[in-house]
Formats: C-alpha cells, sequence, structure tokens
C-alpha cells in the first residue's frame, strides 16, 4: 500500500533527494514532510486556489498534484517570496490595499499575481479580475485583491 | 480629553497581522505539529436518517499503523451535549459525542480512527463494515413541522423544538377593507459559512504536568474552554483552548463541534497528541449552516403608503440539533425579532417555529436571520411601492422611523435608538443618483434595502434569546513589564478582523503611546479568566470599551508615579508618543525608565507605588448599539443566459466612531460579497432522499472576482451610540443589507414580465423556470 517513491526535485531553491509515498499529495508533501505550512488547504478538489504553487514558473495546484509530480521540477511557495524584491513588493501591495483578512486564501492569489508579473502581457483591469477568478476569497469580497493586482501589474514593464 | 485621543482612531493604520500571513509564518491549526502526534478521520454517516444495526471494526483495526477506533460506547462517559434555554416552549435535543444508534443527519460522525497519518486513518475507515437501517427522511420544513409520527428525536414526540409568538397592537381593531395588501410566502435557501479554512483541531498534553492545549480553528475559544469542562471534566487549569491565526469563520466556527470534544478526550485517553484536520467535503457537510427559513407574510398599507400592519410566520429549518451554546432559537427568532425592519408599522404580528429536520444543526452565520428579514421585509416595500404606484425610495422614506421618534419601540420589542436610517436612506440614493439610475428598460433595475441591526450588545440583550451565557462584557489585561514593554490582553478571538491592530490603535490613544509599540494577546484562554470570542459585530465595541477603559486607568496610575518622580503635579504631566513628559519643561520618562524605577529601583518610590503595573478592567454596555445601512444595488440580466450581473453597489453606513477605515470598508466589502453569494448562488440543496447535491465547491459556488463589483461606501458618524467608545458593531452589516437591495433590483429587472423574487437564491435556472412558468399562463 505504502510503496515508496525516489524524487529529486527544487523547492524555493533547496535541492531535495528523498524517498516519499507514492501517493502523497504535493501539497502534503510540502506541508508535512518540509514544513512549508504557508501553502494552504483549502478544498483538495482543485477549486478554491489556497494551494496554489509554482512549478517551472507556472501555477498548479498542489492539491492536485502527487508529491512524485514534482520529481525534476524547481518548485516556489510562498515561503520564498519575502527575499526577492519582485515578490517583496507584491506582499508590500497586499498590505497597503488590506489585500487580505484571515489570510488563508492569500499564497493562491500572491502566485497568480506573481504569475501575471512574469507574463509577458499587459492587462486589463477586467482581465485580472477574470486571472483572478479562480481562487476563491470569503473575506475581502475581491476590491482590494484587485487594486493591488492592478498596482502591481500597471506598473510592470513590458520588455 | 486628551489631545492625542484620536492620535490613531479613525486612521488607516496597516495591520499588524499582515506581515505573517504575507510570508508564510502564518501559523493556522492545521500547521501545529508535535512529536509523537496521531492522526484521527472520521467514519460518517452516508445517509441522513437512519439506525446503526452493526459496526464491524475488525479489518479496520488489523491495518497496520491504526493505533486505535472509538465508537460511542468507548465515549459514553462523555454526556449528551444539551443547549439550554430559558425560553417557554423550548425543548432541547441530546447530542451525543459519536452516533449511539440514531443517526440524525448526513456526515455525523460514527466511529474515530486513530492512526499514524491520515491517508492510513483514511484507509482504515474505508475497512469498516458498517449495516445500517434507513429510516425516511425529514427533509421538507413545512412537512417537518406538521409531522405526527416521524421525528428527528422521537422523544420529543415533535420536530418544532421552539415556538414563540410576538405581537403588537391588534389587527383586529384594523379595517382591512380599506387596505392594500400585499401577501407572499418566501424562501430563503439554505448556507454554509464556507471559511476557506476547514475547521480543525490539534491537542497537545504535557504529560509532566498533565494539561491539555487543544488548538482550534474556533471563535470562541472561552466557550470551547467551557464546554470542555463541562463534558470531559477537565478543570480549568488543566486546559488551555487557543485559536492561533484563524481562516476566517463568518458563524461556522462560532459553536461546539463534537470533534472539538473527541479530539481532546482521544489526547487525554492516548496521552498523546491528536490532530483533525477537516477536509472540505466534511466542512461542507458537517460545519454550522444558515438561513434555511419560509416566511409567509403580509404587509398592509393605506392608499397613501402608510404600513399598517405586519403579520408573519416563520419556519425555521434548524436541522437535527440545537446547536451548542447558541440554541435553535439563535437564527429564527432574529429574522422575526427583525422584521419590521427601520419601518413603523404599528400592528406587528409574527409566529415563529424552530422545526428540526435531518440536516446539519444550523448556528450563526454571518448577520444571523437578518439577511432574510431584510428580504422579506424591503421585499414587502417594494411590492407594495408597484401596487401603489410611488417611488421605492419614497415609500420608505414616508415610514422610516426618524430621528425624533427614537426610541422607538418595533413589535418584536426591539429598541432603535440613535440610529440615522434617514440619513443613511438619503445618502445611499444620492451615492448612486437614485433618481437618474432609476430605469424602465427591460432587464435592468434597482433595489435598496435599509435595515438596522443591534451590535456589540451588552448583558441584558442575549445574543440568542434564553441563553444562559454571558456574551455581554469583555475583560482587559493590560501590563507594563520590567522592561517598559506594554501588553493587552483580551478574550476576543480575531480571525481575519484585524483586532491586534485596531485594538492596539484605541490603547495607543488612551495610553498615549503608537500602536506597534503594544502586543495585543487575545485568542488563547489562560491569558485571562473569562471571555467568550468573537462573534455577533462585538468585538472592537466591546474589547474596544475594555481597552479604554484599562488604558485609563493604567494611564491615570502611570501619571501618579510621574508625579512623585518627577515632582510635579500630575496636572503638569503628560504621555505621548511612548513618553511621559513635564508639560513646558526638558524632564522627561521613558516607559522602560519608568519600569525600572517601579520594580528594580527599591528607592525613589514608597511602597504603595511599587506595585505591579497590571491593570484589569471589564467592559458591559448593558444594552447594545443600533448600527443602519442602506444598501442599492443595479442589475443587468442576460436574456439568454439569465445570468444576473450586479453592475453597481452603493452603502452608507453608520457604524458609530469608525477605528480604522481601511478595515471597516474590508468588512463591509466582504460582507456584500457573502450577501451576494446569499442572493445570487448560494444552497445547499438536500433532494428528498436527504443527499446533499452540493457537496464540492464546483456546486456550492461562492462570488469569485468577477461576480463581486466595485463597492462604493460612504460612512455617517452622526449617530454615536451610549457605550464608551461609541463604536458600533459593522461585522455583518454588508451580508444583511445584500439580500433585500439584490433581490429587489432583480424584480425590478423583471418588471416588464411581473415577476418578483420571493426565493433566494436567485439562480438563472430558478429565473428561467420562474419566466417559462409565466409565459405558459
Amino acid at each position: 500500500m505504502s510503496n515508496e517513491i525516489q524524487l529529486k526535485t527544487t523547492i524555493n531553491g533547496i535541492e531535495y533527494d528523498l524517498t516519499v509515498p507514492a501517493r502523497l499529495l504535493a501539497s502534503d508533501f510540502l506541508r508535512d514532510h518540509l514544513n512549508l505550512t504557508g501553502t494552504h488547504v483549502g478544498c483538495e478538489h482543485g477549486i478554491c486556489g489556497s494551494c496554489t504553487i509554482k512549478i517551472d514558473g507556472l501555477t498548479a495546484r498542489s492539491c492536485l498534484k502527487f508529491a512524485v509530480q514534482l520529481d525534476g521540477k524547481k518548485v516556489e511557495t510562498v515561503e520564498s517570496f519575502k527575499e526577492k524584491p519582485e515578490t517583496r513588493n507584491i506582499l508590500e501591495k497586499f498590505k497597503a490595499n488590506h489585500s487580505l483578512q484571515c489570510g488563508f486564501c492569500t499564497p493562491g492569489f500572491l502566485m497568480i499575481i506573481d504569475e501575471l508579473l512574469k507574463s509577458k502581457i499587459k492587462f486589463s483591469e477586467n482581465e485580472i479580475r477574470e486571472a483572478l477568478s479562480g481562487n476563491l476569497c470569503r473575506c475581502t469580497g475581491y476590491e482590494n485583491i484587485v487594486k493591488a493586482a492592478n498596482e502591481i501589474l500597471t506598473h510592470k514593464k513590458i520588455k | 480629553m486628551n489631545k492625542s485621543k484620536t492620535k490613531y482612531v479613525g486612521k488607516n493604520v496597516l495591520r499588524f497581522e499582515d506581515e505573517r500571513l504575507l510570508n508564510g509564518n502564518g501559523q493556522y491549526t492545521a500547521d501545529i505539529n508535535f512529536p509523537g502526534m496521531y492522526h484521527v478521520a472520521f467514519l460518517r454517516s452516508e445517509i441522513s436518517h437512519g439506525e446503526i444495526i452493526s459496526i464491524d471494526l475488525e479489518e479496520a483495526k488489523k491495518l497496520e499503523n491504526v493505533y486505535d477506533i472509538f465508537l460511542y460506547d468507548d465515549l459514553k462517559h462523555i454526556s449528551p451535549i444539551i443547549s439550554k434555554s430559558n425560553m417557554k416552549k423550548y425543548l432541547p435535543t441530546k447530542q451525543h459525542i459519536l452516533c449511539k444508534k440514531r443517526i440524525r443527519y448526513l456526515g455525523e460522525p460514527i466511529a474515530a480512527v486513530v492512526a499514524k497519518n491520515r491517508y492510513i486513518a483514511e484507509d482504515a475507515i474505508s475497512l469498516i463494515n458498517i449495516e445500517l437501517k434507513e429510516l425516511e427522511p425529514i427533509i421538507d420544513t413545512i412537512n417537518a413541522s406538521n409531522e405526527t409520527k416521524n421525528f428527528v428525536h422521537p422523544s420529543l414526540k415533535t420536530n418544532v423544538i421552539l415556538e414563540r409568538t410576538f405581537s403588537q397592537g391588534d389587527i383586529k381593531d384594523v379595517n382591512q377593507n380599506e387596505l392594500i395588501s400585499i401577501k407572499k410566502i418566501f424562501k430563503m435557501g439554505r448556507k454554509t459559512p464556507l471559511s476557506m479554512e476547514p475547521r480543525s483541531y490539534v491537542c497537545d498534553i504535557n504529560k509532566r504536568t498533565n494539561e491539555l492545549t487543544l488548538y482550534s480553528s474556533t471563535q470562541v475559544p472561552g466557550i470551547i474552554k467551557d464546554a470542555i469542562m463541562t463534558y470531559l471534566g477537565i478543570n480549568g487549569n488543566q486546559i488551555t483552548v487557543i485559536a492561533p491565526d484563524v481562516g476566517g469563520g463568518f458563524g461556522g466556527k462560532a459553536s461546539l463541534y463534537m470533534e472539538e470534544l473527541i479530539v481532546v478526550a482521544i489526547a487525554n485517553k492516548l496521552q498523546t497528541p491528536i490532530k483533525w484536520v477537516s477536509d472540505r467535503y466534511e466542512d461542507l457537510l458537517t460545519t454550522s449552516q444558515g438561513f434555511e427559513e419560509i416566511i409567509e407574510a403580509e404587509l398592509l398599507l393605506d392608499e397613501k403608503g402608510n404600513f399598517i400592519s405586519l403579520n408573519s410566520n416563520v419556519y425555521g429549518d434548524i436541522g437535527a440539533y440545537s446547536i451548542y451554546p447558541w440554541t435553535a432559537a439563535l437564527e429564527p427568532m432574529q429574522v422575526a425579532g427583525f422584521l419590521q425592519g427601520p419601518y413603523k408599522i404599528k400592528n406587528f404580528y409574527s409566529n415563529v417555529k424552530c422545526i428540526t429536520s435531518n440536516k446539519p444543526p444550523t448556528g450563526p452565520y454571518r448577520g444571523v436571520g437578518r439577511p432574510a428579514a431584510v428580504f422579506v421585509i424591503e421585499s414587502l416595500v417594494d411590492m407594495a411601492a408597484r401596487k401603489i404606484n410611488m417611488n421605492p425610495s419614497q415609500l420608505r422614506l414616508n415610514n422610516i422611523i426618524r430621528k425624533n421618534e427614537q426610541p422607538y419601540k418595533i413589535g418584536s420589542g426591539i429598541v432603535w435608538d440613535k440610529v440615522g436610517f434617514e440619513e443613511c436612506l438619503r445618502k445611499a440614493l444620492s451615492l448612486i443618483d437614485y433618481d437618474k439610475i432609476k430605469t424602465t428598460k427591460k432587464w435592468e433595475g434597482v433595489g435598496i434595502a435599509t435595515y438596522g441591526e443591534l451590535t456589540g450588545i451588552g448583558s441584558k440583550i442575549s445574543v440568542a434569546p434564553g441563553m444562559p451565557l454571558n456574551t455581554g462584557s469583555e475583560t482587559s489585561r493590560l501590563e507594563i513589564d520590567s522592561t517598559g514593554s506594554i501588553s493587552a490582553t483580551f478574550g476576543i478571538a480575531s480571525h481575519g478582523q484585524g483586532l491586534e491592530t485596531t485594538l492596539s490603535q484605541v490603547v495607543g490613544d488612551h495610553l498615549g503611546v503608537t500602536p506597534n509599540s503594544i502586543k495585543i494577546k487575545q485568542g488563547n484562554t489562560s491569558l485571562i479568566t473569562h471571555g467568550t470570542g468573537t462573534y455577533a459585530s462585538r468585538s472592537a465595541a466591546l474589547a474596544g470599551g475594555a481597552a479604554i477603559k484599562v488604558s485609563k486607568k493604567a494611564r491615570n496610575h502611570i501619571l501618579n508615579v510621574a508625579s512623585f518622580i518627577l515632582n510635579v503635579p500630575k496636572t503638569e504631566i503628560d504621555i505621548e508618543d511612548n513618553l511621559i513628559t513635564q508639560k513646558n519643561s526638558n524632564q522627561k520618562l521613558s516607559f522602560p525608565e519608568l519600569s525600572r524605577i517601579v520594580y528594580s529601583d527599591m528607592q525613589t518610590l514608597p511602597i504603595k507605588l511599587r506595585k505591579p503595573l497590571i491593570f484589569i478592567e471589564s467592559y458591559d454596555p448593558i444594552f447594545g448599539a443600533s448600527t443602519t445601512a442602506t444598501h442599492i444595488a443595479t442589475v443587468k440580466i442576460n436574456p439568454e443566459t439569465f445570468k444576473i450581473k450586479i453592475k453597481n453597489y452603493v452603502v452608507a453606513e453608520d457604524c458609530g466612531k469608525v477605528i480604522n477605515p481601511m478595515i471597516v470598508d474590508g468588512q463591509v466589502q466582504g460582507g456584500v460579497a457573502q450577501g451576494i453569494g446569499a442572493a445570487l448562488f448560494e444552497e445547499m440543496k438536500y433532494n428528498e432522499n436527504g443527499q446533499l447535491e452540493t457537496a464540492t465547491l464546483a456546486d456550492y459556488l461562492i462570488p469569485n472576482s468577477l461576480d463581486v463589483p466595485e463597492i462604493s461606501i460612504s460612512h455617517l458618524e452622526d449617530f454615536l451610540p451610549n457605550n464608551i467608545g461609541k463604536f458600533k458593531g459593522m461585522g455583518e452589516g454588508g451580508t444583511i443589507g445584500a439580500t433585500g437591495a439584490i433581490a429587489n433590483a432583480v424584480s425590478d429587472a423583471l418588471k416588464h414580465l411581473n415577476i418578483e423574487i420571493t426565493e433566494l437564491p436567485i439562480t438563472p435556472n430558478k429565473l428561467y423556470t420562474l419566466i417559462k412558468n409565466k409565459e405558459k399562463k
């Protein structure tokens, strides 16, 4: 039942080489095995988006992936955001705009906005709302998340 | 009044909570682990009504790393949970910690499996063989109330476990022939609070001291601690309940849950830490639900548009059990209590029945009763306006209780005082430019809702009628330690409201220190002798009041000490920006210097001034503060898909003195979003077989970022309440006003079809059916 599988992966710049149960979810791997509890589990069926992480630069629901699917990948979780100026700025904009209340859904929104920021496209407010609509927040009514996203993304430089 | 008094209150102080919540260092209950910790998973009922015939644990117990499995018999020393009330005609229900024999709702816990991890615990559950006898599920609320044989609790011999009638005036005295009657049956669908963090509990045990610590995603650590003492017999000094970072509550985490007691009982029994984290399926099935009511209502008015009487019958579906500690009275009684809204209506009658069904218990959900009440009365007002061809805003202004008519007692006994109904209505009308926006266009509409609510209530008013629990006071302890550090401790439990920030703003103003130099401690029962938690829009008003009292007391004492040290009268001393200064001189003391003199220097001060800098005050506002708002929404319906789009939304509200406008606006925005959900999307649908048709987030829809518009908010601070901080509660109002405003806007958009909305949520499917049925006729 508990078949173990070898897993080599890079999480927030740190390389891991370990053995994990084949059926272990990526979200549980990050939270329970690496103690990276900033990634939250809100529904475990891919709807709420609280567990969103970045795999090779693209957002993904960690609750819909097995840990072994991270093999050979570069993974970023919210714990890495405070270090880099670009992502630190997202955090600061969230503070300044009161874009979080309970904070549970917040890591997922941060990931989506970071992905938008790093894409080479300019977004209108409606497109931003559309891009955020895959993640659920129950506290804020989204207005202040959209405001922060607007501030972050309207100042972005398109190369 | 000190000039520094409003240095922080009223300002957009950025939240101190945010850094940890943003950078991944927040700590929610599911993030907490202990060495040697076991995990629990529950076998839950897959039917809503039935009996357990047999349970075979043999295969499950054989599984490696399964440590124990608990059934009712293993925990039968825990007496059934009974939610008490002084209300007449109340029949309390008995809720066993695990199903004994009878199953009363889908998802009710039957067995608790303890294993090495959650995966293995769930493996074990799949190996449990259980034989059940299905009984006919009691699902339909009205049928349940008329039932003569099939009862949720057979020993009660009825499904109506509480009934009450409110009445004022005498409708028989009114000549009804000359009056216009608006009579409808309204239906409000069942909701789930759906905080993004599912419920979770971790119980740690200190084997040296035999002390238990329950980490709980709760809004009410104080109530849970009391319940653990009552039901598990664990003394208060052996148990600490900590609500760490809590991922939203909205009422769903404000009641006692069986899983909470079970986790503590098992940790105590096995002498090892125990963890249970609800998955979303369990959360949808078992977290207390809200709002399910059918309301028959009739408004009588004269030709000039004066309201004469309001008659109603409220059928509240409270689910399988009367929830602890709020009781079945909580939600349905509030519907009747607030049904009259802000209007002068001399004759009032309401009969309320609280009816059990084979659904999960209902409990508090943001707004409690009032979203349904506002939907009903505000719809009736718009229906009346259409019937007598009067502008809906004018009809409201004709009947609204004005400033000079307060205090005004409405039919249910609630007294409106110092509440700006008219002013908020007028403000909202001008904000949205109502007369201009009012349209005759098909598929476009505008809707108004004006309401009042009681918030920050003191000891004279119970949160739920007849409930023997003190929710009306809050205690604060302010301490300045030997290093001069300041902390203030409260019994509340912030779960998104930012109370660590707002309470430090209040203390900062009244003590004369910067908010970021104060540590606010909350959500921990071992830090305070009594507290309940955060619910019922109470924390800013009550804890804010306690904060003012304790800060003033501390300030006064510090001035006495400083007066002695500086050798000047205390009137000559000021405290500002963490400095104790002699006015018009250079003499000053810092808090660390003051503390050193008080605690460590044994010479400067006389003994009586060397006492520890610990101050305790309680605050009880006795009555409550009336909060009001007017919401106006405009909608556009797509005639092809029947999707309802909210175009504009304004809120003019009076919540007393605003502590932090940014946070208040955030509460309004979030509250309105939940009201939009209640009005347009959300319904927990149980079919006739008692199965839940909305058991995933793909089926139970909550608003996303495309569904909630920008909300234009205006605050009126002209009606300050008679409480110490002049604060009114405002956490629930957003949800309360939205149902009525949106229902009215949708009805207005359907005026060309003569369709009036009487059921929420109004989904595209329901709208399609309404329109098709109309076309058939």
